[in-house]
């Protein structure tokens, strides 16, 4: 799998975006403080998180006894710099044009 | 990013393919930052207690102002940043910038900016968590080092 491949799988399970928008309110959390504001068991919030990290879209790290998880944005802004910017751009430019050529036109 | 207003640690974590010797080059070495940190130019002997300066290309103007933390090549730099690129941000506290460098399996590298103490300064965090701060900054040094050319020419 690549990495794109497991962002897209992490992103594909609404408990995981849920978790992600919890973090972008909120960034630095503990396991505690996250799995008190969901519905879900201690161990499926560790395992969600645990798709998430191996994504790179959650890194956690030390802060005393505690773990902290943060939000890592990277992921998401390289897929967006060199694949969806691919498309959008192509789009973009089609605007351009069409408003070049009816300004032509006119 | 403007509605994160409580977060005053931010965590960056890319893999780009390339040794940590070569990252920490493209840290500490003007004629890398220049093509990948807004074409800013890095001045600093990166001994802890000795300034840690970011100049504009043609030199003219500070945008950075700090002072070396912790220096551990290639593995660790920890330095303060005061923010000068903007009038509204230069009365801000000085807030704190640490890289951190890993090396992984097949020739990667973990590199992790984590930008800290940010307490007193609300608009400085803005800014970097913007596109235009950590994220384009972190890509470029990524296409920079993995294809030689810059991200934004």
């Amino acid at each position: 799998m690549t990495d794109d491949d497991r962002v897209f799988k992490a992103l594909a399970d609404p408990t995981r975006r849920l978790l992600l928008d919890r973090l972008y309110e909120r960034d630095g959390r503990s396991l505690t403080e996250l799995e008190s504001e969901l519905e879900m068991t201690r161990f499926g919030v560790m395992k969600h998180l645990r798709v998430l990290e191996d994504a790179q879209l959650v890194v956690t790290r030390r802060s005393g006894r505690e773990k902290l998880h943060f939000l890592n944005p990277m992921p998401v802004r390289l897929i967006h710099d060199r694949w969806i910017d691919k498309y959008t751009e192509r789009r973009v430019s089609a605007l351009a044009d069409l408003k070049h050529e009816l300004e032509e036109t006119a | 990013m403007s509605t994160m207003t409580e977060t005053t640690i931010q965590v960056y974590m890319v893999f780009i393919k390339a040794s940590p010797e070569e990252i920490w080059d493209a840290i500490t070495k003007p004629e890398f930052t220049s093509r990948y940190f807004h074409g800013s130019n890095v001045e600093s002997s990166f001994e802890p207690g000795t300034p840690y300066k970011g100049w504009s290309s043609d030199r003219s103007q500070l945008f950075v102002d700090g002072e070396v933390l912790e220096s551990d090549p290639p593995r660790r730099l920890s330095f303060t940043w005061s923010a000068l690129w903007d009038e509204d941000l230069v009365s801000e506290a000085a807030s704190r910038v640490t890289w951190e460098i890993d090396p992984q399996e097949g020739g990667f590298s973990k590199v992790t900016v984590v930008h800290d103490q940010l307490e007193g300064a609300p608009k400085t965090a803005a800014t970097v968590a913007s596109d235009m701060g950590w994220k384009i900054v972190l890509d470029g040094m990524k296409t920079l080092l993995e294809t030689g050319e810059p991200l934004v020419s």
